[in-house]
């Protein structure tokens, strides 16, 4: 089962569920960190990085001998990458998202695949050898995420292929399209709700976006119990009963968890009562994703 | 004109609630919330809407079954894998459409639609720290740096024929291209980071993201007590790159408090808000925040 660790909001626990979940998964698993702009579940997990890989995007260079200035490439183009100055066409290959179409209608060859880079892949093993890493990195300045996003999931795909395991995917803050390209290729989600003001309404935009894509859904409830926000906490309950979402956890607000944290260790490994939870959610988890086969 | 653009890389580090302190403080100024994907400063702004205006932006394919002959062209060209083939006929998944319209362009049978789509809507409110530009979009949709660029020209539209001197924007966490876009043409970066190994890690790249597009840096340490050795190191890394660092805040229940009273950290007697009042005016004596004449 791949399952996806997603919130809507930045900060509300992703990479600490997914790292915990990680310690105390007990059967084989790949743990992917997908928020390729700012990777952190390797800085918990600590990985082995044993293979690194450039991810490019396939872009036209041109071939000025060849070009007759048609201008069906630019015309084709709607990213404002192909513009044609003074009967010449010049490219701007950053502009590009890689769609084909100047190939696909350039009657000369005259455009080359030549590639830009979006950044690295990166795998290995983390947690003693026990579980499989994997990791994008987008390079500073590159504005899309999603065909990296693209190539990691294929990466994933292989790696299953080899051998079978869950995977758990630490998905990107926001309901735009770096978070969405993640939860489409995933069996579940799991949702971190962060119970402030802030935490609820972006925990609302983020349902919101992954509910059409019909996959089933289930809450983690991160920092539960803050002082003063009892109100919070019982408005991210009661969504998630009127929604009919399944509350599979609450994590307690605590300045210990908050310092284990900024250690850069795992909450799992904070106390018994810590690993215990996570021993819970991933229990409750798998019956989520079992109730769903069976239905 | 200043434009002033709260950032962090990693999310959650407190960009929204030190923008909404800042945006108290701060005079003659437009408030821009640039966090399209996930808007947050309106909860404790609670701006009254004047205008509301729809984002369209992008268009999807879609293929009309009753002209399509299923020569599946349109398949081989999707570099998004993007067009469905499903017991014989074609479908496009808007999910993974990303708009670019060559397979309605190339189509043999003119079968392919292409209609625009609407992306979200984007407001133009007043609150009570000024008049205030922000946007939903809709969940799920794409172009969020277009519009983070339409947000950020309005505002520099509005404060122009207001006379306006100070655009002070929230942005979004990442350094991809809702970030970028957000950059475009600022002249301060505000960073807020936490001294945690996923914050500075994060901080570092949405650093280099502002070198890059050479804006100078302004930082904030929040959360500076929760591991005071790497609160020094981010401290440390500000000196040797020449950012500025405004200060440290502790971490206190105080701001959750302040959120849920949908206040501002400064509108309230509090040590956190009394440190970001110090902040906000040593801003004022660094060169690239001082207003222009």
């Amino acid at each position: 089962m791949r399952i996806a660790i997603a919130s809507g909001k930045g900060g509300a626990g992703k990479t600490s569920v997914t790292a915990s979940l990680a310690r105390v998964w007990d059967s084989p698993l790949v743990a992917v960190d997908t928020d390729a702009e700012a990777p952190n579940l390797h800085l918990f997990l600590k990985p082995r990085l044993l293979e690194s890989m450039r991810a490019g995007l396939d872009v036209p260079r041109l071939d000025v001998a060849r070009c007759d200035a048609c201008g069906r490439c630019r015309d084709i183009c709607r990213y404002k990458a192909i513009a044609a100055f003074a009967g010449k066409i010049s490219l701007f290959p950053d502009m590009c998202h890689g769609c084909g179409g100047c190939f696909a209608v350039c009657p000369h060859n005259a455009l080359e695949v030549t590639q830009r880079e979006l950044g690295v892949i990166e795998n290995g093993d983390a947690l003693d050898g026990s579980i499989h890493f994997l990791m994008g990195r987008t390079r500073i300045g590159e504005a899309m995420t999603p065909p990296l996003l693209r190539q990691l999931h294929a990466r994933l795909d292989a790696l299953l292929q080899e051998a079978a395991a869950d995977a758990l995917l630490d998905a990107p803050p926001g309901v735009s399209c770096p978070a969405v390209t993640v939860a489409r290729d995933v069996d579940m989600l799991l949702l971190v709700a962060d119970p402030t003001p802030f935490g609820f309404h972006d925990f609302q935009l983020a349902h919101q976006a992954f509910r059409p894509l019909q996959k089933p859904l289930a809450v983690v409830v991160n920092r539960a119990g803050a002082e003063g926000n009892a109100d919070g906490d019982e408005a991210v309950r009661a969504y998630c009963r009127r929604e009919g979402l399944p509350l599979l956890a609450e994590l307690p607000f605590e300045r210990a968890a908050a310092e284990q944290y900024a250690s850069g260790s795992l909450l799992a490994d904070l106390s018994d009562a810590w690993r215990q939870r996570f021993a819970s959610l991933r229990d409750a988890l798998r019956q989520v994703g079992r109730e769903v086969s069976h239905a | 004109m200043r434009e002033i653009v709260v950032i962090s890389g990693k999310g959650g580090t407190g960009k929204t609630t030190v923008c909404a302190a800042f945006a108290h403080l701060a005079t003659n100024k437009i408030i821009c919330d640039l966090d399209v994907d996930a808007p947050d400063l309106h909860i404790l702004l609670r701006p009254e809407i004047k205008e509301s205006h729809p984002f369209i932006s992008g268009n999807e394919a879609v293929i009309r079954s009753d002209a399509c002959i299923a020569c599946g062209q349109c398949a081989e060209l999707c570099r998004f894998e993007a067009v469905r083939q499903k017991e014989g006929s074609y479908s496009v998944d808007p999910l993974r459409c990303e708009g670019c319209g060559v397979c309605a362009a190339l189509c043999p049978q003119q079968a392919i639609d292409f209609p625009e789509t609407r992306c979200g809507d984007w407001f133009v409110s007043q609150s009570r720290f000024g008049l205030m530009v922000h946007a939903l979009l809709s969940p799920g949709k794409e172009n969020s740096g277009r519009l983070v660029s339409l947000l950020k020209a309005e505002a520099r539209n509005r404060a122009k024929e207001l006379g306006l001197d100070t655009i002070l924007c929230d942005g979004s966490p990442g350094v991809g291209c809702p970030v970028i876009s957000s950059l475009s043409g600022a002249r301060l970066a505000v960073g807020v980071v936490e001294p945690t190994p996923s914050g500075r890690h994060d901080f570092g790249r949405v650093a280099d993201l502002c070198r890059h597009f050479r804006i100078p840096l302004a930082v904030i340490i929040n959360k500076a007590d929760l591991n005071a050795a790497e609160a020094d190191a981010i401290a440390a890394d500000c000196a040797e790159q020449g950012h500025l660092l405004l200060g440290r805040l502790p971490f206190d229940p105080v701001v959750t408090r302040a959120m849920v009273q949908r206040q501002a950290l400064t509108e309230f007697d509090n040590p956190l808000g009394a440190l970001l009042k110090d902040m906000w005016s040593a801003l004022q004596d660094f060169p690239a925040g001082k207003r222009q004449a």
